[in-house]
């Protein structure tokens, strides 16, 4: 056919194809001249699609029910709480637009925004706010079931107000509102059912500037926009991918070829972050981890000899070069803790003892406690369970074998899965094993849970699984938590800061740093202190 | 005169003589192990992600700054005893219940057979994780779960073995001089088929060897014994920047496990010299 076609034809096909594309480049051309102005003034712009990693897949998006680290990143942004947290940690506005504190401490009013809906379009008032805090949260929710066990009584005197009423002042309470310790639900469609097995557990319906489109278990989450959302012109995104990605190899390439937006937590091993910081593509930050400010520990049985006595604790401490933990083994992510209270946490006390290694000090006071080497130099064997955890933490538990072998500790070491790991701690058969826990902005919250003896609790994972009691710091974590008077509040924490350092109930190693890379594409990312779990209604995309 | 004959079969075949080189020298460093690094392998002796042929490091040292080439000799140690152990448990209960299969047969040997296939039916290698993910990770457990997944085939040899020779005119004529069974299958037929269990003994030593290191490799390995598929497994994450620390330890397990192969085949050479000369025409 084509062979026929006389040469004028075929040459006035080829226009007819010309034209069109000539024209669409020319309209191409002038909207990008006239766009580039607003482009160059780097400003927020709507649209855009943000793919962020999340492993592992969270098993509900209901955050009530489930708050593991991956769920409270996803649920983040479609559920809210009352309040945020800057990276100081100061209270910001999320679902309340302002609160007010009485003096004595006991009363705490919330003014709620006005204008907010649900996603299914019902309106939000105080009556949501009341369900939540009296009804759904202390049935499903632990630490919000102790939070709230403060008030006396929780009451909504209109539709834009919330009263809570305490029994005796507990200044924390105030760090007791962000969307994962209390995320509100519609009392719409929980009141008068089984939380646990509400068929809308599987759809949530939050408030929050992204709704939940698709969910193909295994491989992606999808949320889109909120377009009902009660801020004008929020979000920027059209929408978010959480994408799971088990293996971790794959997570640093992904990130790397641009494929993902975003890694948060521990999706990026320490040994890849240094070549990842280095892609042109990326920035890292380790800000936005305020609020959880993990600290991690070796975590001491006080109830085998000789771990109960505080100078062989002591004695371990001096063994470990923390230092060296953190530059070879976190490769440079953390800062060496000096204490049971993270450096970002409120009320933290930098006046304490302070350790660092010297094994001369060490094995004096092994000898101080009696404890003679014998031929081999072995003073006493110990068994250290590994924290199934990954590579890191199987290497720190070599270096501490290594260590304490320095002073006449002969470590065995012991390896199990998750499941057993918790068995095994929560039911103190252990004799040393590492931990990290989150601290949740304040001592009140996430501190005194390790320390207090009123929490060794057998069988109970995250308790006091050492068995540490000194009543001395019982009292004063226990004076500090309902002293209204900041200044008092302060004395009582230093206190039993000084106290617990001296005792070493565990030794601390460090206040954990989680690497954030975030495409350079997305501005506004990490802006609080909850970081990656907050809503990014501010997030938005710079078109290239 | 015997021995010289099988010396003189085995070296006729130029890569055993290598596999055997090699496998002396392996011995030779698990055993001197001690005496060539006298500190401990876990010990941190050098800065870390040094390359190799720095100062006092060999071979380089891993992320940590424990000597890769200490590693690689206490890690011979580990391979060598556990390749070897469970070879040997493997031997003693394949070949027991295998003979017992063969000499008695009828409802024994269905009884037997049928065990035996229980285990065969399950892959070995999830067979040997599972193991030792419930009973703990250590050299006893792994020993025993690498000789309960290995011992399956060598039953079936020795079963055929027994079988075939049982109807043999030495056997019937032992038999009718009123000889027990014990005497018979100790004395008479054992000896007799000997040469194919033993081939296939040394095949099974290398195949144990892979066996520890994969384990290791996935954190299953005993976490007080320094071995080869530890040291890969704890590399593997960094290959990217170091490649030595994994490269010299799979060396190790290549060359150790090519040398009992080449093994294997030499004594298959000299112990079945027909059969071999069939094969090599």
């Amino acid at each position: 056919m084509r062979q026929r076609c006389p040469q004028g034809h075929r040459y006035r096909d080829r226009l007819r194809f010309l034209v069109p594309i000539g024209l669409m480049a020319l309209v191409l051309g002038v909207q990008a001249w006239l766009a580039t102005p607003v482009m160059a003034a780097d400003g927020p712009t709507r649209g855009g699609t943000m793919n962020i990693i999340v492993q592992p897949e969270p098993p509900i998006l209901q955050l009530g029910l489930n708050q593991q680290a991956p769920t409270q990143m996803v649920a983040g942004k479609i559920y809210q709480g009352l309040l945020t947290y800057d990276q100081k940690l100061n209270p910001l506005p999320s679902l309340a637009k302002s609160w007010d504190i009485s003096p004595d401490g006991l009363t705490y009013t919330f003014h709620l925004q006005e204008g907010v809906k649900w996603h299914d379009g019902k309106p939000f008032t105080a009556k949501d706010v009341v369900f939540s805090t009296t009804k759904f949260l202390p049935e499903v929710h632990p630490r919000a079931r102790a939070s709230f066990a403060h008030c006396e009584t929780i009451t909504a005197p209109d539709d834009h107000t919330v009263v809570f009423k305490l029994k005796e002042p507990f200044p924390s309470f105030l760090y007791a509102f962000e969307v994962s310790a209390a995320p509100i639900v519609p009392a719409h469609i929980y009141e008068g059912t089984d939380f646990r097995n509400n068929p809308a557990n599987a759809t949530p319906i939050g408030t929050g500037p992204f709704k939940l489109q698709e969910w193909v278990k295994g491989s992606f989450i999808h949320l889109v926009r909120n377009d009902d959302y009660y801020k004008p012109g929020r979000p920027y995104l059209d929408g978010i991918y959480f994408r799971v990605i088990p293996d971790a190899a794959s997570r640093a390439l992904a990130l790397e070829s641009g494929q993902v937006d975003e890694s948060q937590y521990n999706d990026i091993e320490p040994f890849d972050v240094a070549s990842l910081k280095k892609a042109p593509n990326l920035e890292m930050t380790t800000a936005g981890y305020e609020f959880d400010a993990p600290v991690s520990w070796i975590e001491i049985n006080h109830r085998v000899k000789p771990l109960d006595d505080k100078r062989f604790r002591q004695a371990l401490m001096y063994a470990i070069d923390r230092d060296f933990i953190r530059d070879k083994i976190w490769f440079g992510l953390g800062r060496v803790a000096t204490g049971p209270v993270n450096s970002r946490t409120r009320q933290f006390e930098p006046d304490v003892p302070k350790y660092s290694k010297d094994l001369a000090k060490a094995r004096a006071l092994l000898d101080d406690m009696g404890l003679k080497p014998d031929a081999n130099g072995v003073r006493t064997h110990l068994r250290f369970l590994v924290m199934p955890y990954g590579e890191t933490w199987q290497r720190l538990a070599e270096f501490i074998k290594v260590s304490l072998r320095q002073i006449g500790v002969d470590i065995t070491l012991e390896n199990t899965d998750v499941a057993g790991w918790v068995q095994k701690v929560s039911n103190w058969d252990f004799d040393l094993t590492s931990n990290f826990l989150y601290q949740y902005g304040d001592p009140a919250l996430g501190v005194s849970r390790t320390y207090v003896s009123s929490n060794i609790r057998k069988g109970v994972m995250f308790s006091n699984t050492m068995g540490y009691s000194n009543p001395k710091v019982d009292d004063l974590f226990a004076a500090a938590a309902k002293e209204n008077d900041p200044v008092k509040r302060q004395a009582a924490y230093s206190e039993m800061q000084r106290l617990v350092v001296e005792d070493v109930p565990v030794v601390w190693l460090l206040e954990m740093e989680f690497p954030t890379f975030v495409n350079k594409k997305f501005k506004n990312v990490i802006t609080t202190g909850l970081g990656v779990i907050d809503s990014y209604d501010e997030v938005f995309m710079v078109k290239p | 005169m015997r021995s010289k004959t099988f010396w003189q079969a085995y070296a006729r075949n130029k890569a055993a003589r290598f596999g055997l080189v090699i496998m002396i020298l392996v011995v030779v460093l698990g055993l001197f192990a001690g005496v060539l690094f006298p500190a401990s392998p876990w010990d941190m002796v050098n800065a870390p992600f040094l390359p190799p042929l720095s100062d006092g490091a060999l071979l380089g040292t891993d992320t940590l700054g424990r000597d890769i080439a200490a590693g690689i000799a206490y890690g011979a140690r580990v391979s060598l005893l556990i390749g070897m152990t469970s070879t040997a448990v493997a031997v003693v209960v394949g070949v027991t219940l295998g003979a017992l299969a063969g000499f008695f047969g009828g409802w024994v040997d269905d009884a037997l057979m049928r065990f035996t296939e229980l285990f065969q039916t399950i892959p070995n290698f999830v067979l040997t994780v599972v193991l030792v993910a419930i009973f703990t990770p250590s050299q006893r457990s792994i020993i025993s779960a690498i000789a309960i997944v290995s011992w399956p085939p060598l039953a079936r040899l020795a079963r055929a073995e027994f079988m075939s020779l049982r109807s043999r005119e030495f056997v019937q004529a032992a038999m009718t001089t009123g000889q027990s069974n014990m005497a018979i299958i100790f004395r008479e037929i054992l000896p007799n088929s000997l040469s194919p269990l033993i081939v296939s003994a040394s095949l099974m030593v290398a195949t144990a060897v892979l066996l520890e290191s994969s384990l290791s490799f996935l954190g299953l390995g005993d976490p007080n014994a320094m071995s080869w598929g530890y040291m890969i497994g704890s590399a593997r994450t960094v290959i990217r920047q170091a490649w030595w620390m994994s490269f010299f330890p799979g060396l190790a397990i290549l060359l150790t496990v090519l040398a009992l192969n080449l093994i294997g085949e030499g004594l298959n050479d000299a112990l079945n010299p027909r059969l071999s000369r069939q094969g090599k025409a």
